[in-house]
């Protein structure tokens, strides 16, 4: 079987307990979480959980089904590589003792048009927003200088083009039979 | 405004007058007669008090059912769901009350049995401080409920206990449990009474309605066009009739589908009852213990038609291999069901009953004389050898089955005597069995027969047990006798865990650990402890006289059979293998 990286969109309820819930679909399955993100959207009653998991189609949609069965799940969509957008903000501390290496470091942030958003004597703190590989490509460059701290948000990711996650047509590959069953 | 959108046309009418003050406590009874909760199963403790003081009030509607232990109340309240058809419910306090009901719990969701259990948690200020009896209970119920809720605010109460209903009850039924709050159940809120009828349209169940159903989702017409073409292009039928079809009660659209395609069919555990056990078109059981007749024909058949059925590993065995001269077709409710277990070719999702109903204004008559005659050429029962001198599980359920009215309740533990009650017994309506199929939850039969001669007294109610399985929960003894339920309880009595003994024999080289059981009680002297009938029979003479007296007498039975140690469950599938690599004939 295939196994690939898929990343999960899920509209939940913004309540206590919501986000356990759904993550022990995850755990009891034994997946390891890759990236998650969650924040309220537009609507403050209804959460946006992206998840990403390495797993194979199949086992996606036993999961997305399974997802849906949650009274908290609205929807639930598999968001497709190639028709989504997927970006991450990554807090990067570096270690810049000196003034060369200060000015280096401010060198590759501007190729990667990552800020600056932190300064001290020691230290310079870089926020970039992009992919995974993006990410990894300033982080083999700054690994020379000393990564001292670096935090990721996890993934979030919309789709390309006017489609969104509520969107009313069925597709059958992935058993959204529309209205759900209590 | 979304509130008072989701509030509708309710308050046109509703005036004030309708509306009155009442505490937690009183609103969570008023809501359970919006139900038509008649019977609570439970036992009180400190943070459920004001529950029960309440509950003092409400004796002439609201019967409560003081069990011995809660596991016994939430098998009970399973039991009472299973043989009614109706939501069962079950009261306990917070921490270890809590905690007991989990096993109970985890068999209604494993098997689709609808129940809301009722818990109280320590007050507000004290949660979340490792408190006296306290315990996250929606954390620990979360991967087995279908939904479950902790009521902080006395104003959400009665929403959420219509919320817990409606979930429990509607589509694949399961467990809900509700948590409250001590003082939830002590402060006040207004309470508007509101007919079941009317429910979906208000507050926050009218919300979730907007983007869930009640009924399940009307089939797709081209799915139903695709399997009646598969029906009428195949000339080996075959179709297993699941759990679904027992808890849709589609019993008699099952019948009369298999016999307008003259197709056999095989059960499941959880399916007996949705078909008549002695329908001519009936192969008996499917999977590790399945007959020969039906674990063959699943082999052979051209198309098998799986109605309510999950395919479990306990009916499947193996995947890769299950039905592989077969497109296998899956009608399920429960759209993660499908292809979960075994890939099908083609799959409906909706009710059983809905989708059998429109198949049979579709399909013309078929008849499948070979095919039935290839099929029945095997046996669909497993005749056990009569040792002379001893009392064999045979001989004892065909007095049983002769000497018990036909249509008597059987509850059973989970083990040998579970299979021997289902190869012999004839099921014939939906919620006649009551096992946990599922979940394998030794010391349910009890709790069980408990709660389905609570839901229905007119029923004769037979608990068929092992020593293993009636020694964990025989507790509820004293609640059988204290409320004077004439439950017969015939134990299979072979000194030992059965079944994990037939695994020992036959792939452990006869490694016996720690599964002989030669110890106490003296099962008779127990039932007469408890003040009820106590028996003993090692030969049919006496095990007749035994049930003869049980079924003429008003209180309950114990009925303590003797056999061999050595019976063994045949014939039998390792788990895993080919449907057909019988390792026991």
């Amino acid at each position: 079987m295939n196994r690939q990286r898929y990343t999960l969109a899920i509209l939940v309820d913004n309540e206590a307990g919501v986000l356990s819930r759904v993550v022990r679909l995850f755990s009891g399955k034994g997946y390891n979480i890759e990236s998650l993100a969650v924040g309220t959207t537009d609507d403050p009653a209804i959460s946006r959980i992206t998840v990403e998991v390495i797993t194979t189609q199949a086992q996606v949609e036993l999961l997305s089904n399974q997802l849906r069965k949650l009274i908290c799940v609205h929807s639930v969509k598999t968001l497709k590589p190639e028709q989504s957008i997927r970006r991450e903000l990554v807090l990067i501390k570096v270690l810049a003792d000196q003034s060369e290496r200060r000015n280096e470091i401010i060198q590759i942030a501007n190729i990667f048009r990552a800020s600056i958003i932190d300064v001290s004597k020691a230290s310079l703190t870089l926020a970039l927003i992009g992919d995974e590989s993006k990410a990894e490509a300033i982080q083999n460059l700054l690994a020379e200088f000393g990564i001292l701290e670096l935090v990721r948000t996890g993934m979030v990711a919309l789709e390309r083009g006017q489609y969104t996650i509520d969107e009313q047509t069925k597709e059958k590959g992935e058993f959204d039979y529309g209205k759900n069953v209590l | 405004m979304k509130t008072a959108a989701a509030a509708g046309p309710a308050d046109t009418h509703k005036g004030d007058e309708h509306s009155m003050q009442m505490t937690g406590a009183r609103i969570l009874l008023e809501c359970l007669r919006e139900q038509q909760v008649d019977t609570v199963f439970g036992y009180p403790g400190g943070t459920i008090l004001n529950v029960y003081d309440e509950l003092f009030n409400y004796q002439d509607s609201i019967r409560h059912i003081l069990t011995a232990h809660e596991q016994g109340a939430c098998h009970a309240a399973d039991g009472y769901a299973r043989a009614t058809g109706k939501v069962g419910v079950c009261f306990a306090t917070s921490g270890p009350g809590a905690t007991n009901l989990v096993t109970g719990i985890a068999t209604a969701y494993l098997d689709s049995s609808p129940i809301v259990c009722v818990t109280c948690n320590v007050g507000q200020p004290l949660l979340g401080k490792d408190s006296f009896q306290e315990v996250d209970i929606t954390g620990v119920t979360m991967p087995i409920t279908k939904c479950n809720y902790q009521v902080h605010d006395v104003n959400h109460l009665a929403d959420t206990v219509r919320e817990a209903f409606a979930i429990a009850r509607s589509g694949r039924p399961g467990p809900v449990l509700i948590d409250i709050v001590k003082n939830v159940t002590a402060e006040t809120a207004d309470y508007e009474p509101l007919d079941r009828a009317d429910h979906a349209g208000y507050g926050k169940l009218h919300e979730l309605m907007k983007r869930w159903d009640f009924k399940a989702p009307e089939p797709d017409m081209n799915d139903i066009d695709l399997l009646c073409q598969m029906i009428q292009a195949s000339r080996k039928p075959f179709v297993i009739c699941g759990g679904g079809v027992v808890r849709s009660r589609a019993d008699h659209e099952f019948t009369s589908f298999v016999h307008r395609i003259d197709a056999p069919t095989a059960v499941t555990v959880m399916g007996a009852g949705g078909i008549r056990g002695r329908d001519p078109l009936t192969t008996g059981m499917i999977g590790m213990h399945g007959s020969q007749a039906s674990n063959r024909a699943v082999d052979n058949c051209d198309l098998l038609i799986a109605i309510g059925c999950r395919f479990s590993d306990r009916v499947a065995l193996k995947p890769s291999t299950f039905a592989r001269n077969a497109k296998i077709v899956q009608i399920d409710i429960d759209r993660a069901e499908i292809n979960k277990n075994v890939m099908t070719d083609h799959h409906i999702v909706g009710d059983a009953r809905r989708v059998l109903e429109l198949l049979l204004e579709r399909l013309p008559e078929q008849h499948h004389e070979d095919w039935k005659e290839e099929v029945f050429a095997f046996p669909t029962e497993t005749h056990y050898d009569e040792h002379p001198g001893s009392l064999t599980p045979g001989q004892v359920l065909s007095a049983i089955a002769a000497l018990c009215p036909q249509d008597t309740i059987v509850s059973t533990d989970v083990g040998q005597h579970q299979m021997w009650a289902i190869q012999h017994f004839h099921f014939d309506y939906p919620g006649q069995l009551l096992t946990s199929g599922g979940f394998g939850t030794m010391g349910f039969g009890l709790g069980a027969a408990i709660g389905a001669k609570t839901g229905r007294p007119d029923k004769c109610v037979l608990h068929v047990t092992g020593d293993g399985g009636f020694r964990m929960n025989c507790n509820e003894l004293a609640t059988e006798s204290y409320y004077r339920l004439p439950i017969i309880t015939v134990i299979f009595n072979n000194g030992c865990l059965g079944m994990v003994r037939q695994w020992q024999h036959l792939i452990y080289n006869e490694h016996y650990s720690q599964t002989t059981l030669d110890r106490a009680p003296d099962f008779v002297k127990l039932a007469e402890a408890y003040d009820l009938n106590g028996f003993r029979a090692s030969s049919l003479e006496q095990f007749e006289a035994a049930l003869r007296a049980a079924l003429a007498s008003d209180r309950g039975s114990v009925i303590d059979v003797v056999i061999d140690i050595d019976e063994m469950v045949r014939p039998m599938v390792g788990g895993g293998s080919h449907i057909t690599d019988f390792m026991v004939n």
